[in-house]
């Protein structure tokens, strides 16, 4: 027998196929995909290159002997591949996509239009400023929008992604600090944070507590109160949280903070639950990120590229890190870098990406910001929440909501595996939602809750999607209930079934290695 | 609102559902004076697709592109032809769409995507493994060191004086908070690297030197002997490659001994995009993987034995231990890493080659054609597509003269090092095989005219 294209050994010979196998591991239209280590060779390429005029080597003696080991495949080839493995994934073109505090939302195809403009794709960074006004125009205009919908004081635009965008607030806090000569050490987070948090506080070199939540899934302000002091340089709270509650505490937890001498970060992942009816700059906040891949709809991809420009209050502007656009009075834009920041802002904590940060995911908000407008955005927030409080109060009697009686969610409805039969955890629900072609919720997170399922269904689904939704989630959720086995080995039609996840931490295999011969000729 | 499914009756409907009467009682848990009253201060409402498209064109237009003039730039930011079907693929809406890969079962494409990325990316660097990306060159730079930092438990990184110096600014801003030591300085302009002076300074405080390949001024040094004195300390020696199409006519860093090599990978499949979105490279060797940061993927079986994908080794990272992680990061660059991963494929081993050769060919050719200019002197003895020439006066005024003259000439040292005077009059010019002999031309004597 040998070992076909995809891998793996089809449980019939060439002779012929049973029911429900295939000779080749397809299924119609699902078609299995080698690696390109496989199918491509050292010969082969996809591109045309002139050859040189001339063959000269100034190598410094360093030319590469060895061979590099990269298959090659032809144009068709390749295109084919690719587009093969796209279709073993879930995304948000194919249907609803509601991992809570993700927010996967339509990404419009304006934005990928306008990002792709020679004058924004094709630019250099470090392009005479006279030749890529406009582009600093563009950053100048979104900085602007990114400060008022927020109420804050200024922004940095320069942070790569939601986490770099936490390490930037961090950073400017400890900056302020260390101005007023505090070495204040300890970041209080509360147990519902991401887990980006605490790892960025541990990673700037504060140590971290956990601060509870109360009953009602909120931060619980006098335990944060009696944890203030003068070794506390601030707090990172989420708001709206991770239970999908707005902190309504927020502006005592700011004032307290304030009044013992610290800073408030807002993790601003959920700000799209508030953007146009909700300033965080009203709420006392210091530093806040704002995903613009979440709110402002830039594609996820797969897991990035994310941009994380951070919103600060007037008393942490002035550690923002560099570079920045300014406008100068003549109406010109400029970049305040390393060399020009003595004269204006020498108390920046310094630079935090070799360049100016995520151009072309700003290229995608600012055209989302425009294309909703005032009124637009209002709406945007107002929708993510209807259509997450229509999602809570459709299912509340079939699943536990934990916090469904402390009021109205914001954009995320959070359940708990409170009732399902013995045995049965949230990873089966996931699972079967999988086979009723959904992509699961987010899974035991926010860790406060047991076997939490966070389910967030964005503004841009319609009612009827919602409605799907709900009646694929309330299906899987009896069964769980009533102890139908086959929730337990689900998925079932999915391109593979449950995947080894301990077989491959345990004995990683990070790289493809040809197989020895023996083993491909068994 | 094109973008918004729901109508005022679905909304009105929905409510009843919900039990509120407005859409207000939802919001009840803002305090009232943290509500917003009125609309956004100077923010128009919704605007037409048209509309949308005509003011960003509009900003768009006032760039000079880089496709419209003679371009040389360069420094840790190259220009290459991207074929039409990597922008093709990246467009796909279930690549372009999807979200990080915690679900394996319906996340294959984008797993295996990665398996083949992290492949190639450890191949060409020379090294064992490499992960599924980081932010970008800079950042991934600093992770690196961080990372010695753990493996060695030693606190103090000497930086070659040829690494780019906004990755050094990263660094330093990063090792104010973590109390690393930097050790750095600015390069001079001489033919050869500072090598020599690196394994100098090695002791038993240095957790890793860390060397730029090729450095900020285009040279080339072999890292045999650096590595070889990094390890007689225990030290690690990080390389960093701003350029990776340059591999594929050099003897990679991993094949000299480096132990961990990262990279900006920006100039196969990505682009210029004015510095954003990049992505990072991050390869080591195999001892080093379970203190490596960001993102790993690994082959597993399923549940009927069939080869499948996961994210693996997640006891690393942040989500499941919080303040003891590798490090922060959540997000990496996986849809540049597809762009990436794209293009080699296209490429393959012999394109990478022919596409190696026509860039060190070209800038040959523009070299030799600069050096004629009076005046003009070439620093390098060694470059790969990328070498600085020392002008008779500053360099800065005479790229602008040059932007003037719709030429763009290269990145002068003036900007990059601005503190240091002895670097003022350097240039960094950078030829790609999207340069022709005709824009070689129109550089030659554009500065010859400038320095008249």
């Amino acid at each position: 027998m040998t070992i076909n294209q995809s891998g793996w050994k089809p449980t019939m010979g060439e002779a012929g196929a049973p029911d429900g196998e295939t000779f080749t591991g397809n299924r119609a239209l699902m078609l299995e995909e080698p690696l390109i280590f496989e199918i491509g060779g050292a010969d082969t390429t996809g591109v045309d290159i002139d050859p040189p005029a001339a063959h000269e080597s100034r190598l410094g003696g360093l030319e590469r002997r060895s061979e590099i080991g990269l298959p090659g495949l032809s144009e068709p080839e390749t295109v084919r591949h690719y587009t093969r493995l796209s279709r073993q994934n879930y995304a948000i073109d194919l249907g609803l996509f509601p991992l809570g505090s993700c927010t996967m939302k339509h990404n419009p195809r304006l934005n990928e239009r306008l990002a792709r403009l020679p004058g924004f794709a094709d630019v250099h960074p470090l392009a005479p400023i006279d030749t890529v006004q406009g582009a600093l125009e563009l950053i100048h205009e979104l900085a602007h929008w990114l400060v008022t919908l927020t109420g804050m004081h200024s922004v940095a635009m320069s942070p790569k992604a939601g986490a770099h965008g936490e390490l930037c607030g961090i950073l400017a806090i400890r900056a302020a600090l260390d101005a007023r000569g505090d070495s204040r050490k300890v970041i209080l987070v509360p147990e519902s944070a991401h887990g980006t948090n605490p790892a960025t506080a541990a990673f700037a070199g504060f140590t971290v507590e956990d601060i509870p939540a109360t009953a009602e899934g909120r931060v619980d302000l006098k335990a944060l109160e009696a944890r203030l002091g003068p070794d506390v340089a601030g707090v990172m709270i989420t708001n709206p949280n991770t239970c999908g509650l707005f902190e309504r505490d927020m502006k005592a937890i700011s004032d307290a903070v304030h009044a013992a001498g610290g800073f408030v970060y807002c993790d601003g992942a959920n700000f799209n639950a508030i953007v146009g009816r909700v300033r965080p700059g009203d709420l006392g906040i210091d530093a806040m990120h704002i995903n613009l891949h979440k709110t402002f709809s830039t594609p996820h991809g797969g897991g990035g590229p994310g941009s994380g420009p951070v919103v600060f209050s007037e008393a942490l502007s002035p550690y923002a890190p560099l570079p920045f656009v300014e406008k100068a009075a003549d109406g010109s834009f400029r970049i305040v870098e390393e060399e020009t920041a003595e004269e204006h802002h020498g108390d920046s904590f310094g630079r935090m990406t070799a360049f100016h940060g995520q151009m072309g995911m700003f290229t995608r908000a600012l055209s989302y910001i425009l294309s909703h407008g005032a009124d637009g955005l209002r709406q945007v927030a107002e929708d993510a929440v209807l259509n997450a409080n229509y999602v809570l109060r459709s299912l509340e009697d079939v699943l536990e909501a934990p916090f469904g009686g402390s009021g109205p969610c914001m954009h995320e409805a959070l359940f708990s595996d409170a009732g399902l039969a013995d045995g049965f955890t949230t990873l089966d629900i996931a699972k079967a939602l999988i086979d009723e072609g959904y992509h699961p919720m987010t899974m035991y997170f926010p860790l406060v809750v047991h076997g939490a399922m966070l389910v967030e269904p964005t503004e841009t689904e319609s009612r009827a999607a919602l409605d799907q939704f709900i009646g694929a989630l309330r299906s899987v959720a009896e069964r769980a209930k009533s102890g139908d086995e086959r929730l337990k080995s689900a998925p079932h039609f999915a391109p593979r079934r449950r995947l080894d996840e301990t077989l491959a931490a345990r004995k990683p295999v990070l790289v493809w290695k040809e197989l020895p011969v023996a083993d491909a000729a068994e | 609102m094109r973008y918004l499914p729901l109508t005022d009756g679905d909304r009105q409907a929905m409510l009843a559902r919900v039990g509120a009467a407005s859409i207000d009682e939802l919001f009840i848990d803002v305090p009232e004076h943290a509500r917003l009253s009125g609309p956004i201060e100077g923010l128009p409402n919704r605007a037409s697709e048209i509309a949308v498209e005509r003011h960003l064109s509009k900003l768009a237009a006032k760039n000079l592109a880089a496709g419209d003039a003679p371009f040389f730039l360069g420094a840790g930011a190259y220009r290459h032809h991207v074929p039409a079907s990597v922008d093709h693929l990246i467009q796909r809406g279930e690549f372009l769409t999807s979200y990080t890969p915690y679900q394996p079962e319906i996340a294959q494409g984008t797993l295996q995507m990665l398996f083949e990325f992290q492949t190639q990316v450890a191949r060409l660097f020379g090294c064992d493994v490499a992960n599924a990306s980081m932010y970008d060159g800079s950042t991934a730079c600093w992770e690196a060191i961080g990372m010695a930092r753990r493996v060695t438990k030693r606190g103090k990184a000497i930086l070659s004086s040829g690494l780019h110096p906004h990755y050094v600014s990263v660094c330093e801003t990063m090792a104010k908070f973590t109390g690393d030591m930097l050790e750095t300085a600015a390069p001079e302009l001489a033919a050869r690297s500072d090598i020599e002076s690196l394994i100098d300074r090695i002791d038993d405080d240095t957790s890793c030197v860390v060397v730029q390949y090729p450095d900020i001024l285009g040279r080339i040094g072999d890292l045999s002997a650096l590595a070889d004195a990094c390890h007689a300390k225990k030290a690690l020696l990080v390389a960093v490659v701003t350029e990776p199409v340059a591999l594929g006519a050099l003897t990679s860093p991993g094949e000299m001994g480096a132990d961990i090599v990262v990279g900006e990978g920006q100039s196969i499949g990505v682009g210029l995009q004015f510095g954003g979105p990049y992505v990072g490279l991050f390869a080591c060797s195999e001892k080093l993987v379970r203190q490596m940061p960001g993102r790993l993927t690994g082959e597993t079986v399923d549940a009927e034995g069939k080869r499948g994908f996961v994210l693996t080794l997640s006891t690393r990272e942040q989500h499941i231990r919080r303040e003891k992680a590798t490090s922060n990061i959540c997000t990496s660059s996986v849809l540049c890493a597809l762009a990436w991963t794209a293009h080699m494929t296209l490429l393959g081993e012999k394109g990478l080659r022919q596409l190696a050769a026509a860039n060190h060919a070209r800038a040959c050719s523009a070299a030799d054609r600069l050096a004629k200019v009076r005046g003009v002197e070439l620093v390098n003895d060694s470059f790969f597509n990328e070498f600085t020439v020392k002008l008779p006066r500053e360099a800065r005024p005479v790229v602008r003269a040059l932007a003037d003259r719709g030429i763009l000439a290269g990145v002068s040292l003036g900007r990059l090092f601005p503190e240091t005077k002895a670097l003022a009059n350097g240039l960094v010019v950078a030829v790609t095989e999207t340069v022709t002999y005709e824009d070689i031309e129109a550089l030659a004597s554009g500065l010859q005219e400038v320095l008249a």
